[in-house]
């Protein structure tokens, strides 16, 4: 099969010294797919570039037969990708509706009304707060609404910026069994994770920076059951 | 009573009406493109001149040639903006803000070459008779219709930002312009759209402050601060508290003059446009980020 996302030498980083170098890696299309590694790895700059946030300075982000390094932020979305960055991830001054109703404006689905139910079938918290600012929410809630906001497009590709971040533990399980729901819809997922162990529970594949650079890649059970990535990142005896 | 109502209220809300107008724009460019435009007074001023130059062609009622004005306003903000503001927006902005006192300088001179720098006024200068109602009130014409247009506008604008695709992505590029882009939004569609009803407003304003007095050049200029704290008041990025703000700061100004305690006026009539001063600055000190919780600046 043919990977829906194929990075090949990417170097890229915010206008000073490279943050990521010689990135290279797959997402097969309807698997997910999880970037792990220590604090400072590099690991949201990828999401970033892929997203066209930083400057590339050489390589290729091939997605369904278009190279991303060429587009825009904007025009993305228009091809299949949406993003959920790790902070502000919604608009907090526009009800959770308006911002779920956000997500259809540059890519609208072909049944407006089915996607939005579809969405607030996954997220059943959220039909109580349609009319509620965004801003006004918990975090989990917040988060939900980010990702209900980035499938109202129906993506091929959703890339996830830490997830889980600042999140209770029972929100934490919410959201990766709703990634597996999400999954289960055909939308592939690429996410950042700094709760490793759990990610890799979930994910295909994983794919392991440090210092910027590729340093592992294999499947969630290869990565669990490697020794130097369990001694380096996942706090030591597999369980 | 009646007195407090023809002389006091009624002006108040005119003058009002005039500050929400112009603080709606000033307040959006803030929101959405993250500065403070110091051209929009002149811009207003500019806009109050095309309808003049359409009065002196149309012998019609000049409110009926308001749309010219909004037109030559519209057009020059989108000029400026292509020219001299859109090389600037990835640079920090205090570039772009200083470079909007050069357009307002620009827009000032432009209106002094073509039409002079005298006071002009609409139609042919007299007193014109107020209305009259229930035998007891008598109150200015125009305040009523600035009033009554600026409460129409005002619902339009509120369902325009709360209904439409544009209004909607407007409010989402003011909360957070970097997940705007993420999530797809055509950001400059947005901006274009933040100037062609900052700019038309303005037009309105100057052109009911005008027809109220007389067009001048410096006439935007002269209630350019009044309308900016009106904006911070409501709450920068906040439209429809930049227009209760602009009817609070109206009230104030002209409701200070007013003789609350004995026969004289509270605070000399000029002395008036200093309440909106005070009231900006006392603002920005205890609540800066307005009544209706806008940006911090």
């Amino acid at each position: 099969m043919s990977a829906l996302l194929s990075v090949r030498g990417l170097t890229a980083g915010y206008g000073g010294p490279p943050i990521i170098e010689d990135i290279a890696f797959d997402v097969q299309p309807h698997e997910i797919a999880v970037i792990l590694g220590p604090n400072g790895a590099g690991k949201s700059t990828v999401l970033k570039t892929i997203f066209a946030l930083t400057s590339i300075a050489s390589g290729t982000i091939d997605f369904d037969g278009t190279d991303l390094a060429r587009c825009k932020t904007s025009a993305l979305v228009t091809l299949g990708v949406s993003a959920v960055p790790q902070s502000s991830n919604v608009f907090p001054n526009l009800t959770v509706d308006e911002n779920l109703d956000i997500g259809t404006y540059a890519a609208p689905p072909a049944d407006k009304v089915a996607t939005h139910e579809k969405v607030l079938h996954l997220f059943p918290d959220l039909r109580a707060k349609l009319k509620q600012p965004a801003g006004e929410l918990s975090g989990g809630q917040r988060q939900m609404v980010a990702i209900g906001r980035a499938l109202m497009c129906e993506p091929k590709l959703m890339l996830l910026d830490e997830p889980t971040a600042g999140l209770s533990p029972a929100y934490l399980e919410r959201i990766f069994d709703l990634l597996l729901d999400i999954r289960k819809t055909g939308v592939t997922i690429l996410m950042v994770e700094q709760n490793a162990r759990q990610a890799l529970q979930i994910a295909d594949q994983g794919h392991v920076l440090v210092n910027g650079r590729n340093f592992a890649s294999g499947t969630g059970k290869e990565l669990l059951a490697d020794e130097n990535v369990r001694r380096s990142f996942l706090g030591g005896a597999a369980t | 009573m009646i007195d407090f109502i023809n002389f006091y209220l009624v002006p108040a809300l005119a003058i009002g009406s005039v500050y929400a107008l112009g603080a709606v724009g000033i307040s959006m460019i803030f929101g959405i493109l993250r500065f403070a435009h110091f051209a929009h007074g002149d811009l207003m001023t500019l806009g109050t001149y095309g309808v003049l130059a359409a009065a002196a062609i149309f012998p019609v009622n000049p409110l009926l040639l308001v749309p010219f004005g909004m037109v030559l306003a519209i057009v020059s903000a989108l000029l400026v903006d292509k020219v001299f503001y859109r090389p600037l927006r990835k640079l920090p902005t205090i570039y772009t803000v200083i470079s909007s006192f050069g357009v307002a300088l620009i827009f000032r001179s432009l209106v002094q070459l073509l039409w002079g720098s005298q006071n002009q006024v609409f139609g042919s200068g007299g007193v014109r008779p107020p209305l009259v109602l229930f035998d007891t009130f008598r109150v200015s014409v125009l305040h009523v219709q600035a009033v009554v247009a600026t409460s129409v506008i005002a619902l339009f604008l509120h369902f325009f930002l709360s209904r439409t695709k544009t209004g909607r992505s407007m409010r989402a590029v003011s909360d957070d312009p970097e997940l705007a882009q993420v999530a797809g939004l055509d950001t400059e569609k947005v901006v274009r759209w933040t100037w062609i009803i900052g700019a038309a407003l303005a037009a309105v304003a100057g052109s009911f402050a005008a027809m109220d007095t007389s067009a001048h050049p410096n006439l935007g200029w002269n209630l350019l601060m009044p309308m900016f704290a009106a904006a911070i008041l409501g709450g920068i990025g906040k439209p429809m508290g930049a227009m209760a703000g602009g009817y609070i700061i109206g009230l104030a100004e002209e409701l200070s003059s007013y003789h609350w305690i004995g026969d004289h006026a509270l605070i000399s009539p000029s002395y008036k446009t200093a309440v909106a001063f005070v009231i900006m600055i006392v603002l920005l000190i205890v609540k800066p980020q307005g009544l209706f919780k806008g940006r911090l600046l």
